[in-house]
């Protein structure tokens, strides 16, 4: 299992969720990443994201602006 | 995949602003485990020329366009100059290429991809772009015109691929 930390702070929609979907194409099952956005809208669309793709949404968080999402790989 | 997983888009529209929306769905779709196909036909085209460089957005006749400026102090970039503007100075030759450069400069203020980078990521994903060959014909167009890897069809492939689809959008 790897972990990996993508930086998307400053790009706005759709790209962080391209992003991340390639990222995610990347990996292996159960491998998690970290992605870091500051697209306010990115809350409501990486759980739908999730929803969708069955990726598991582990946590997500807000810190000083920045929307912090922990994704597991199914 | 199954005939849930598809979505189908029909991209009409060929300026500047209106190459992002049918781009931003596709590309997200397949982000979203989706099989999507684009049918690009009227000025849809445009969107999958070699060269994108042509598109503008046109100000004229378009007054819901908000016009903010993209540089200078903040009071300045807050003011909405768009309804202050008679829409007949759009009339004026350069200005709707100065529009478009404004709102570039805003998007990628904003971080907003451009439409080559959306568009570049929808290949990579397996978008799959159909350019309508009757308006290719019409428009006086050659295949050598569009980008490599997309298929060329007409109304009633659209409707089939739309048929088994479920989520169906004209743009």
């Amino acid at each position: 299992m790897s972990h990996q930390t993508l930086d998307m702070s400053g790009h706005n929609c759709p790209m962080p969720i391209l992003k991340t979907k390639q990222a995610l194409t990347a990996m292996n099952a159960k491998d998690t990443i970290e992605v870091i956005c500051t697209d306010k809208g990115s809350t409501k669309d990486f759980i739908a994201f999730c929803n969708q793709t069955g990726s598991v949404l582990i946590s997500h968080r807000e810190q000083d602006n920045y929307f912090i999402f922990h994704i597991e790989k199914s | 995949m199954s005939d849930t997983n598809k979505m189908t888009l029909i991209a009409s529209k060929g300026t500047f602003d209106w190459a992002y929306p049918p781009l931003i769905l596709a590309s997200t779709g397949v982000a979203m485990g989706k099989e999507v196909s684009v049918f690009c036909t009227f000025y849809g085209l445009n969107l999958l020329l070699k060269d994108l460089s042509n598109l503008r957005i046109s100000p004229q006749g378009n007054p819901a366009m908000p016009m903010k400026m993209p540089f200078g102090p903040k009071w300045f970039q807050a003011i909405n100059f768009g309804p202050k503007i008679p829409n007949i100075m759009w009339n004026i030759p350069g200005l709707e290429l100065f529009a478009t450069s404004m709102m570039k400069k805003t998007m990628k203020n904003n971080g907003v991809a451009t439409i080559e980078e959306l568009r570049e990521i929808c290949i990579e994903m397996g978008v799959k772009f159909i350019a309508c060959e009757m308006t290719i014909g019409l428009f006086g167009y050659s295949r050598e015109d569009f980008i490599d890897g997309i298929e060329y069809a007409g109304a009633a492939t659209y409707l089939d691929t739309a048929h088994h689809s479920t989520q169906d959008l004209f743009i």
